[in-house]
């Protein structure tokens, strides 16, 4: 089983994000008075300022938009993992958020710019949140 | 061309060693202060301003104002990681014109090779950091060399951008560094495979660290620093050397928006400001000091400061085209630039001083007869949120 790194909290921006990806659901931001949605989260609106939020559930599909593949690194939790890709994924509904793509033989080949994925939730070792990864569709 | 001459760039000096043990950050920035003053014939009795990025012992300009024992009129403690000294000298330059001081110091110590710092392979963040930024990054695993070459991947899918040509980049930069006897040092002491000029088909051959950024695209990890004294006309006027007016100066940020584009960087907002300040066009620049944490970091800067077009960069730099002696092209990083001379963590200052160095004809890969420069630092991470800032300079 995976042991990546845990989110740390108290960390109000995105403990709502965290949270819901116990229910293995991916939610975001959004401003009931622009629709602007905000990501990385926080707690209000990088368009208008408000502070007025509310935070949806997304489908969970999108499409790769960059990616790089990890062959060298020295953290803790990734030391041992093998190389491995991580990603900007863009989400259907307008967001972009920093992930990686799992369920591939060979990320250094596998993997490319425009591939559509669909979220997973990757329980961990240890801590209670999983970590949400794509997987191509 | 901007005919206003407000502040000049009057003494600097690099630290020599890349590898210094048992010298602390603190020591090589009192050093550098030193000997920089020496250089401008100033005296530290003259320090009125004080501009630092809180890396000697943290606490910036405060600290450091009190270790060495000075009371400046300005305090700068401006932190924007690599950057950091592009957006120092363009507030010195705006507070030496406004008449708040006269001469100013800008300082740089860092250690990272002798304490094995580990900035591109190891975490953005530090451990255990819980913020907005980081909670979103750390169960991912990026490193810093994977958030850049994720820009590399993306320039190369747009624009058809291939590792053959940002090669030349790491080339011409390793041809400077074989002229610069402090860089050779440094590659001797920091143990490179190879202390010689490389070629492109090295640069293939070189190991992947992060696709698809290959090992000789990557800047080294140093020990190192450096101080630059920066002074009024009047003081200008009777300082040892030669003065390097800035001419004009540009700040910007940028970061991860969902419909951005991850190609551009904030030299894009940035360089034009600077550039329409100092009244010249990119095209007149011979001296082109740009940082390279990466090949891509230049080849991104390069466009966005307007050498070439979005997307062209590839053809303007390949085979090691931007080489000192290439009177076609501006001369890039002629000092050896953070692939082959020095990267202790922020590499700002270096620009400065190689620029000062070129328009003073003081360079081991001098360009003839160089007038202008451009001085470009890019802090934080290309892939996410960075910082670019441009400062264009100029002999009299």
């Amino acid at each position: 089983m995976a042991q990546r790194p845990q989110p740390r909290f108290p960390e109000p921006n995105t403990e709502p994000y965290w949270e819901a990806t116990k229910q293995n659901e991916l939610r975001y931001p959004v401003c009931t008075a622009c629709e602007t949605i905000i990501f990385t989260p926080r707690r209000h609106c990088t368009d208008c300022g408000s502070q007025d939020l509310e935070w949806k559930v997304s489908r969970g599909e999108g499409t790769v938009y960059t990616f790089s593949v990890v062959r060298q690194n020295r953290m803790p939790g990734f030391v041992d993992l093998g190389a491995y890709s991580v990603a900007y994924i863009d989400l259907d509904e307008g967001f972009r958020m920093l992930s990686g793509v799992i369920g591939i033989e060979d990320p250094t080949r596998d993997i490319h710019i425009g591939q559509r994925v669909r979220v997973e939730f990757e329980e961990q070792e240890e801590g209670e949140y999983p970590i949400p990864l794509f997987r191509p569709i | 061309m901007n005919q206003d001459r407000q502040a000049a760039i009057v003494g600097i000096h690099e630290y020599p060693s890349r590898l210094t043990r048992g010298v602390s950050a603190m020591d090589i920035k009192i050093d550098c202060i030193r000997t920089a003053l020496e250089d401008a014939g100033l005296s530290w009795g003259d320090v009125d301003a004080v501009y630092d990025a809180g890396d000697g012992e943290a606490g910036g300009g405060l600290q450091l104002s009190a270790y060495l024992g000075l009371r400046p009129n300005v305090i700068d403690t401006t932190q924007v990681g690599g950057s950091s000294y592009e957006f120092q000298a363009a507030h010195a330059w705006r507070d030496i014109a406004a008449g708040k001081c006269k001469v100013a110091i800008l300082s740089y110590g860092s250690t990272a090779a002798s304490a094995r710092w580990a900035i591109g392979t190891g975490s953005m963040q530090r451990p255990g950091a819980a913020n907005w930024e980081a909670n979103m990054e750390i169960p991912y695993g990026t490193t810093l060399i994977a958030n850049y070459a994720m820009v590399k991947q993306r320039h190369m899918h747009e624009y058809g951008t291939t590792t053959e040509q940002l090669a030349g980049i790491s080339v011409a930069t390793r041809r400077h560094a074989m002229r610069n006897p402090d860089a050779v040092q440094a590659m001797t002491d920091l143990e490179f495979v190879g202390v010689n000029e490389i070629t492109t088909a090295d640069v293939l051959d070189s190991r992947v660290v992060a696709d698809p950024l290959h090992l000789l695209e990557c800047c080294m990890i140093s020990d190192g620093g450096g101080a630059v004294v920066i002074a009024s006309p009047e003081v200008a006027r009777n300082t040892r050397k030669p003065p390097v007016w800035i001419i004009g100066s540009g700040e910007a940020i940028k970061y991860t928006e969902s419909d951005g584009d991850i190609t551009v960087s904030a030299g894009a907002q940035s360089g034009p400001v600077a550039f329409g300040e100092a009244g010249i066009a990119p095209d007149e620049i011979d001296i082109a000091m740009i940082y390279d944490s990466f090949t891509i970091t230049v080849a991104v800067c390069l466009e966005d400061l307007g050498f070439c077009k979005k997307g062209e960069v590839g053809d303007y730099v390949a085979g090691g085209r931007l080489a000192f002696d290439n009177p076609d092209a501006p001369a890039l990083n002629t000092d050896g630039g953070g692939l082959s001379s020095n990267h202790p963590g922020m590499r700002g200052i270096f620009l400065l001083l190689e620029a000062t160095r070129q328009l003073r004809g003081e360079s081991h890969s001098q360009r003839p007869d160089a007038r202008l420069a451009v001085a470009h630092g890019n802090g934080g991470r290309l892939g996410s949120t960075h910082t670019g800032g441009t400062v264009i300079l100029a002999r009299d």
